[in-house]
């Protein structure tokens, strides 16, 4: 039962991989690797890692495809736009690189006896048990062993967002140089009370009874 | 140890929660218009059956009859699959809601139709993939509105799962465990909302934004964008959606009521504590329900900066304070 679950989201996770390649459509491409996220997440649940399988979908399939899928809308990719824009050297270099990687696998997988064993390292089923489970498991690692690496990555990527926004505010910085009359209602600094304000600050009687 | 009864009792929950998804959204769009018409001082649906009690019956017949239209110019085959992408999360996430302790008929039969380990991170889950019907829908449709609409939607839901999942931390780390059934367990000498009153009101403002509900119904926003992401859509394949909708807002009040009003914890009859676990927890959700349908009719819908804001600058803040006030309490008390 099992075997035959691991088999079917197994090939359908590679069926959706090629599909995340080949097709023509970029969101289909994207919907693809959706459905790779989803059967991946399955095969978590086959080995027991219920919270991997969760996390996995949280973060892969629900934020980041998801902002693919945005990106793609927001910049309205047409169907028509699929001329291969690749590098030069992608396409030659692509295929030995890929041809690498899965013989290194192979080659991982047959030289050991057991080889889930040993790509388990120290967090075998029985000191998972131990833990307390796959959540346990993680944060033991995360926490002891490869803190150092856990909290650079966090700067990292809080220097990402940094940078993410200072390039997003650019262009108001601009407008705001263009007009300064914008920038100095926007910071609330008036020295003088523009038009709109001195209309608020006039008393009933002098705006007129016509509402 | 497994047995046909297990296998019988296990198809028995999957039917009941089914049915959960295919007739809850018919009682609750009744009682919305019920409630909302008595909040507005009119009388609400009152021609179909007795006192209109049959009148979202008449409704789903007329969805059922009604031509499955198609646009022109769209991509059929996301057309086709958006309406799915919005009701299987929702019924997956029904499948792991504990309604009731376990009780004994013959054998001891849990509530629930799965509790999960990781139960609450694959309601997360789930709930982080109602961007995807959204946007799909959309995109697909060919329409401008629809097309704001799914640009609307998959903001607003990528932001609200943050002070979400923020709010939900800090009772998993009351509870100790991911298992929504070890939650309500936990509650038993108090509910989580007495010490994380915080977090239960960014929980619900959170939830509401979730399920695309008033005030926070920008994507489907009738008098800016007519009907928003599902605009193209007619017949069967709208009413997907539409009992999508109904459906998650059960789930966020079933969570709501889980997570921090002690689930079906609460004043019992000795020898009936099934049948009462069950009571309180309907009882709870539904007054959640009650309270979806309560904003729709007092509050106008926000602006769509004042939407991103109030997630950014007020509920996500709180979240963390509301995750620190959490930890030293947790600190001092165990």
């Amino acid at each position: 039962m099992s075997d035959l679950a691991c088999t079917w989201l197994g090939l359908m996770a590679t069926i959706f991989g090629l599909g995340t390649v080949l097709l023509r459509s970029p969101v289909h491409s994207a919907l693809s690797l959706v459905m790779v996220v989803f059967h991946v997440a399955g095969l978590f649940v086959l080995m027991g890692a219920g919270f991997l399988a969760a996390l996995q979908v949280i973060v892969y399939a629900g934020a980041i495809i998801v902002l693919f899928l945005f990106t793609m809308m927001l910049l309205n990719l047409e169907q028509h736009d699929n001329e291969p824009h690749m590098h030069r050297y992608q396409k030659w270099l692509g295929f030995p690189l890929g041809g690498a990687l899965l013989i290194e696998a192979t080659w991982i997988a047959l030289a050991q006896a057991n080889p889930s064993e040993t790509l388990l390292g120290k967090y075998s089923p029985e000191r998972l048990s131990e833990l307390g489970g796959t959540a346990f498991g993680i944060a033991d690692a995360m926490f002891t062993s490869y803190l150092l690496p856990f909290e650079v990555a966090g700067v990292l990527l809080l220097a990402a967002s940094v940078a993410a926004l200072s390039l997003a505010r650019k262009p108001d910085e601009d407008i705001m140089k263009a007009m300064p009359d914008m920038v100095s209602d926007a910071a609330g600094s008036m020295t003088q009370p523009s038009v709109q304000e001195s209309k608020l600050n006039q008393s009933p009687t002098e705006r007129g009874d016509n509402h | 140890m497994v047995d046909g009864w297990d296998i019988v009792i296990l198809a028995i929950k999957g039917l009941v929660v089914l049915a959960l998804l295919a007739l809850a959204p018919m009682i609750f769009v009744l009682a919305e218009r019920k409630i909302l018409g008595r909040i507005q001082a009119r009388v609400g649906p009152n021609r179909v059956g007795p006192r209109g009690y049959l009148q979202t019956f008449a409704d789903a017949m007329k969805l059922g009859a009604k031509e499955d239209l198609i646009p022109p110019g769209g991509d059929k085959l996301i057309f086709w699959l958006a309406p799915l992408f919005m009701a299987v999360p929702a019924a997956t996430s029904l499948s792991v809601l504990p309604i009731g302790p376990e009780v004994e008929i013959g054998r001891t039969i849990g509530l629930w139709v799965t509790d999960l380990n990781v139960g609450v991170l694959l309601i997360l889950a789930m709930g982080s993939l109602a961007a995807y019907g959204p946007v799909m829908s959309g995109w697909s449709s060919n329409s401008k509105y629809a097309h704001f609409g799914a640009l609307r939607s998959s903001a607003q839901v990528i932001s609200y799962e943050i002070s979400l999942g923020l709010a939900v931390l800090a009772v998993l780390m009351y509870a100790g465990s991911f298992s929504l059934v070890d939650i309500v367990n936990s509650q038993k000498q108090m509910w989580h909302i007495v010490p994380q009153i915080l977090g239960f009101f960014i929980f619900a403002a959170s939830a509401v934004a979730e399920t695309n509900r008033p005030p926070f119904d920008l994507p489907e926003a009738e008098t800016e964008i007519v009907a928003g992401y599902h605009v193209e859509y007619s017949g069967m394949r709208w009413a997907m959606f539409f009992l999508a909708e109904y459906a998650n807002m059960f789930v966020a009040s079933m969570l709501v009521t889980i997570l921090y009003l002690g689930g079906w914890n609460g004043w019992t009859i000795p020898g009936l504590e099934g049948i009462m676990g069950v009571m309180w927890t309907l009882l709870k959700a539904f007054f959640f329900i009650f309270v979806y349908f309560w904003l729709r009719a007092v509050l106008p819908r926000l602006r769509y900066d004042q939407l991103m804001g109030f997630c950014w600058k007020i509920l996500l803040p709180a979240g963390v304070l509301n995750l620190f006030l959490v930890a030293i309490l947790r600190t001092i008390w165990s």
